[in-house]
């Protein structure tokens, strides 16, 4: 076998600032061979988008790189002048970012965007560029290229976006392929197209470097695996084996933590000899209806953005309501919960007409009803530490001590100590921040929490530790929950029965195994198939 | 067709600003202490005969309503009355001193930008010394009076060095030191706001993804970072004109050049109403105007805007 | 209440779990703010006590005319021979006088205005933006000139015209601030705890806008300073001989030739103030949006 494509051994990447050194990288070692597809993966603050943009000398302001080897295609990299790293850029590898919308430039066309390092490298007469970039486009499957290229980033669809940049990617046809997050932020049909397409860069012979947070969408592509975390590899080796038999605990603890069909009635988080592995069970009383709706329509001028939705609640059960952005799922968690009027249908809460009223009638019924959104951080008052968020949920007219100990008791059940009292919401990390809200919302002890995509922002194992809390809490005070997610998996593992939402209305709905298992609408569908497994991809590839 | 109808709607709001803006000088007028001929007269000479004018020309003797129509249709007509101190139509006051004001504001203009541009440029995102010279220098010359900055430049180039004339003048050397003066701080406020733009667009991620490509720095900043930057500056277009007129009264003043600004002053001393009321009026439709421009400009500049 | 055993507490996970909080950004020496505290103090002292540490600012000396900086004279002496650094320090009464009574027209009328514009039904509250459109229209500077046309020059009228030529600004900040509270996130939760409508704006809703008000006030009181040091350049301040930092500019103009520091001085007098200001007003905003930015 010839030398390797990327050689690494003992690399440091620390961040200089006034004060202190943070030490993002801290002496790791890989090699990506030719042709291969290298994941890495790990949760924030792993050291893996360094590891990636260290290769192209992008490790960001501040860094200061060190290593015992730094080859790019057999040439020591540490020496490199800024003139050389232009020359690597785009020419030996090609940077893929998450999120098109701002990875490219929003002021310029979609073609000009595509066409800079054809520019750069002065690798196409000028002339001759626009007929580069709509060969570009098409390779990565855009239709109509010629009309995309002249259009601005916002002017196209999600996944559109995501093939552009990757063929900006591709334009200097460069050995390495780095793609940095390259799905997150999609949705999940979306998402399993752009894996096809870099699935067919790999198959015609490219080397990809993977970068993911997620262990599922890199087990189709990945040769291999790195496991990241604190800046260290913890685990290494072919994408079976580090999936099928990992060795390290942390590993197997992000495994564990991914929440699917298989994972129901079991907790997420890590093992605590305290608790049992399985979840108790939900206390469902199918007589008794929380929350109806009937006919719900949202207008906004031209566009209905809900068309027809009915869905009913019982005391203690989950319903799970899925669908990609846009579907309008946000807006029914509005609907029902008030905050928008809806422009016809009815919504009954505990029995009471609860759309359509003034605020003053559903006012003494508020408490009853409580919403955890996808970032709490905007629901916190800034001006008020988390004794006074919590606080203010309790009922009014509690004395001092008696309100602070109530507050104590309500953190503690929700895994936080009593050290964070006086804690500014902004000094609170992710988890921290969606506990807190947690804490808040069952502090009036609701019969209903509409949960708005309550992990979407978290990290797997921060993920599991607050799935595992929904479904105490539920068990605990038979809270109903309505949970909206765009991730099957988080609502194949925790909801009784599932709405599927797309264009507004829902166009299927059931038990959750029913619906998940057989689906019978074409959309559903469409939905299941597209969800990555973490399960390793078949060997050796199949041409798809 | 989206774009003409965006055109059209910032057309009618400034066509309802430059109304308000007008009937708010109007009010002023009216609620002035006094008698509004006495106003209106100041400190002119005040004779039965020129009363009896002023009630004419005025129409004083109309209701308030039609009085205020009258003074809209003439106004948008460009007759803005006559000035009592000068006897004079204040259309041709204005008309006469105009050139030598837009001059010296059109110069300080183009050089306080240039300035900017090239200040912010060179110190956006690195090079920490010269970024930290360039901002205190931007914190002084935005906190020091204009009138300051002038006696301070014509100290030293025209007293010690003998570069510049002193006072007066129509010729370019004439121009360069109260462009100058009028042109720093405009420089400071734009540079700091340029600069931010530039290092705020520099830690996008498609500064990153612009970088991967091997494009070199300076195309990063002038393909992508500068239009990012351009976006706040051009939102200040507007009160960068009111800036350069104000600033040109006192220009003006410190080195004794002929302008509208000398007129106004005059006018305001010897309170000669149709005089203040007209540069008032001229220098909001100027505004009105230029943010208008700038609005458009926006547009073009920025294409997630021209949807809706 | 059920007390449970926690669930995640002392979870093994939370050894592992990538999950930190954002560090507490550090505390670092800032020579800049302390000077311009420093001197923001002695101003405001000079305001308050003048005679603490100046002599007469009227005296003239005839012997003693256009003198240079010396150890008697600090700031040397103008054409009537009257101490110029006495003139300087009493001149901070009027100058920031001026510029503080302005400013809390300005702000106060500003708040006001714009709280009700923002909290006002659709068409109320669009009028009124609109009528703030329409002020900011005017330069400055013209505006009050305007006024001052009307009512004839001296303090009162200068503070008056300032404090309205300034005023637009304010409240289209605060009437922009009261919109994004409204909207914001803890509005709509407290809303779910069944708080009454007044309780919502004044728990909330006001202490929230009123927030940045006084990083507004502080850096308003720059501008405000700045303008009036300019028309009482013009003569349209204070009338001669009081000692306001602007007239005393126009004022000792004429020698400039000869006696530079009658005129340099009190004009970097009214630039430090303003650099004070601002650094302040800086210092102030960074500390603000730390905490809700």
């Amino acid at each position: 076998m010839s030398t390797p494509l990327v050689r690494v051994e003992d690399l440091h990447v620390t961040f200089r600032a006034p004060g202190r050194d943070v030490a993002a990288v801290r002496g790791i070692g890989f090699e990506i061979r030719r042709g291969e597809c290298l994941a890495v993966v790990g949760e924030s603050g792993s050291g893996k988008s360094v590891t990636a943009r260290t290769l192209v000398g992008l490790a960001g302001p501040g860094a200061h790189v060190r290593a015992a080897r730094l080859d790019l295609d057999g040439r020591d990299a540490r020496a490199f002048s800024a003139r050389h790293w232009r020359q690597v850029r785009g020419r030996f590898a090609g940077l893929v970012l998450q999120d098109a919308l701002v990875s490219l430039d929003p002021l310029r066309t979609v073609g000009d965007e595509v066409g800079e390092v054809l520019d750069a490298h002065g690798l196409t007469p000028r002339r001759q560029q626009p007929e580069q970039v709509r060969r570009l486009l098409e390779r990565v499957h855009v239709p109509e290229p010629d009309r995309r290229a002249r259009q601005y980033p916002h002017q196209l669809s999600g996944g559109l976006r995501q093939r552009a940049l990757i063929a900006s990617a591709l334009a200097g046809e460069p050995s390495l392929i780095i793609a940095d997050e390259p799905t997150t932020a999609l949705d999940v049909t979306v998402q399993a197209q752009i894996l096809r397409l870099l699935g067919e860069l790999r198959d015609a012979g490219a080397t990809l470097l993977l970068i993911s947070h997620d262990l599922s969408v890199v087990a189709r592509l990945a040769d291999r695996i790195l496991v990241m975390r604190d800046g260290v590899v913890v685990e290494s080796g072919v994408t079976a084996q580090v999936l099928g038999e990992p060795q390290h605990p942390y590993t197997r603890l992000l495994l564990a933590a991914v929440p699917s069909a298989a994972s129901r009635g079991r907790r997420l988080s890590a093992p605590v000899t305290t608790l049992p592995r399985t979840l108790p069970p939900a206390p469902v009383d199918p007589s008794v209806t929380v929350l109806s709706a009937t006919g719900l329509r949202k207008r906004y001028g031209a566009h209905e953005v809900v068309r027809g939705v009915d869905l009913s609640i019982a005391r203690g059960e989950t319903l799970g309501l899925v669908g990609e952005s846009g579907s309008g799922k946000t807006t029914v968690a509005q609907l029902l919960f008030g905050t928008v009027a809806a422009t016809e249908g009815q919504v009954g809460f505990e029995g009471v007409p609860w759309a359509g009223v003034p605020e003053r009638v559903r006012r003494p019924l508020r408490r009853r009803m409580q919403l955890i959104s996808q970032d709490p951080l905007g629901s916190f008052d800034p001006r008020y530490p988390v004794e006074r968020i919590v606080g203010e949920a309790l009922e009014p007219g509690l004395d001092r001590r008696t309100r602070r100990d109530r507050v104590v008791d309500l953190l503690d059940r929700v895994g936080l100590g009593s050290d964070l009292l006086e804690r500014y919401p902004r000094r609170l990390s992710g988890g921290q921040r969606q506990r807190v809200a947690i804490a808040r919302a069952i502090a009036p002890r609701p019969s209903l929490l509409i949960c708005d995509e309550p992990v979407s922002a978290l990290d797997v194992s921060v993920q599991a530790q607050v799935l595992d809390l929904l479904a105490d809490i539920r068990a605990a005070d038979g809270t109903a929950l309505l949970f909206i997610s765009h991730d099957l998996g988080v609502v194949h593992h925790l909801a009784d029965r599932v709405l599927v939402m797309h264009d507004g209305q829902v166009v299927e709905q059931g038990p959750v195994g029913d619906v998940f298992h057989h689906p019978r609408h074409a959309y559903t569908r469409s939905l299941i198939d597209a969800l990555p497994t973490p399960a390793a991809r078949p060997q050796p590839t199949g041409v798809s | 067709m989206t774009v003409v109808r965006a055109v059209a709607r910032r057309l009618a709001t400034a066509a309802v600003v430059l109304w308000a803006a007008a009937t708010a000088a109007y009010l002023a007028l009216l609620l002035a202490p006094g008698d509004t001929v006495d106003s209106i007269i100041g400190d002119g000479p005040d004779t039965p005969q020129i009363r009896a004018q002023v009630i004419a020309e005025w129409g004083l003797d109309r209701p308030d309503v039609v009085q205020y129509l009258d003074y809209l249709a003439r106004a948008a007509r460009g007759d803005l009355g006559r000035s009592y101190l000068l006897q004079r139509p204040v259309s041709d006051l204005i008309g006469e001193h105009l050139p030598a004001t837009v001059t010296l504001a059109a110069a300080a203009a183009v050089t306080g930008v240039v300035l900017a541009l090239a200040v912010a440029l060179l110190t956006a995102g690195r090079r920490p010394l010269l970024r930290r010279a360039a901002s205190t220098t931007e914190l002084v010359l935005v906190s020091t009076p204009g009138f300051l900055i002038g006696i301070v430049l014509l100290n030293v180039f025209s007293f010690r060095l003998g570069w510049f004339p002193v006072s007066g003048g129509q010729d370019f050397s004439a121009l360069v030191l109260p462009a100058l003066t009028l042109a720093l701080p405009v420089a400071g406020v734009l540079t700091q706001v340029l600069r931010d733009g530039l290092e705020r667009a520099l830690d996008e991620p498609f500064v990153v993804t612009a970088r991967s490509r091997g494009i070199r720095e300076r195309a990063v900043l002038a393909r992508h970072a500068l239009r990012h930057a351009l976006l706040p500056a051009i939102t200040l277009v507007g009160w960068l004109s009111g800036i350069l007129l104000g600033g040109a009264v006192i220009t003006e003043q410190v080195f004794g050049r002929p302008g509208l600004g000398q007129v106004t002053l005059q006018a305001v001393t010897a309170k000669d109403m149709p005089v203040v009321l007209a540069v008032v009026l001229l220098s909001a439709a100027v505004y009105v105007a230029v943010s208008t421009l700038a609005d458009l400009a926006y547009l073009l500049v920025d294409p997630r805007l021209r949807r809706s | 209440m059920t007390v449970q055993a926690t669930p995640v507490a002392g979870a093994g996970l939370a050894a592992v779990a990538t999950d930190t909080a954002p560090p507490r950004r550090r505390r670092t020496a800032r020579p800049g703010l302390a000077a311009a505290a420093g001197f923001l103090l002695l101003a405001a002292l000079a305001v308050l006590w003048p005679g603490l540490l100046a002599g007469d600012p009227l005296a003239a000396d005839p012997l003693n005319v256009l003198r240079p900086p010396d150890a008697a004279h600090w700031f040397g002496t103008d054409h009537l021979g009257r101490d110029v650094f006495d003139r300087v320090v009493h001149g901070a009464r009027h100058s920031l006088t001026i510029g503080v009574a302005a400013t809390l027209i300005a702000v106060g009328a500003g708040v006001l205005l714009g709280l009700l514009a923002g909290m006002a039904h659709r068409l109320a509250g669009e009028a009124l933006t609109r009528s703030f459109d329409a002020l900011s229209a005017f330069p400055l500077l013209l505006l009050a000139l305007l006024f001052i046309a009307i009512t004839g020059p001296g303090t009162g009228s200068l503070i008056i015209a300032i404090g309205v030529a300034t005023m637009p600004h304010h409240a289209r900040v605060v009437r922009a601030q009261t919109l994004l509270v409204r909207r914001a996130g803890y509005v709509e939760q407290a809303v779910s705890f069944g708080t009454s409508r007044t309780r919502l704006v004044l728990r909330h809703v006001l202490p929230n806008v009123l927030g940045p008000v006084p990083v507004l006030a502080v850096i308003g009181l720059g501008e405000a300073i700045l303008a009036a040091a300019g028309l009482s350049f013009l003569g349209l301040g204070p009338q001669p001989p009081a000692p306001e930092w602007g007239a005393m500019l126009a004022e000792n103009r004429s020698y400039l030739r000869i006696a530079w520091w009658g005129a340099i001085l009190p004009g970097v007098a009214v630039t430090l103030t303003v650099i004070s200001l601002t650094v302040l007003g800086r210092h102030l905003q960074q500390r603000f949006e730390g905490r809700h930015g």
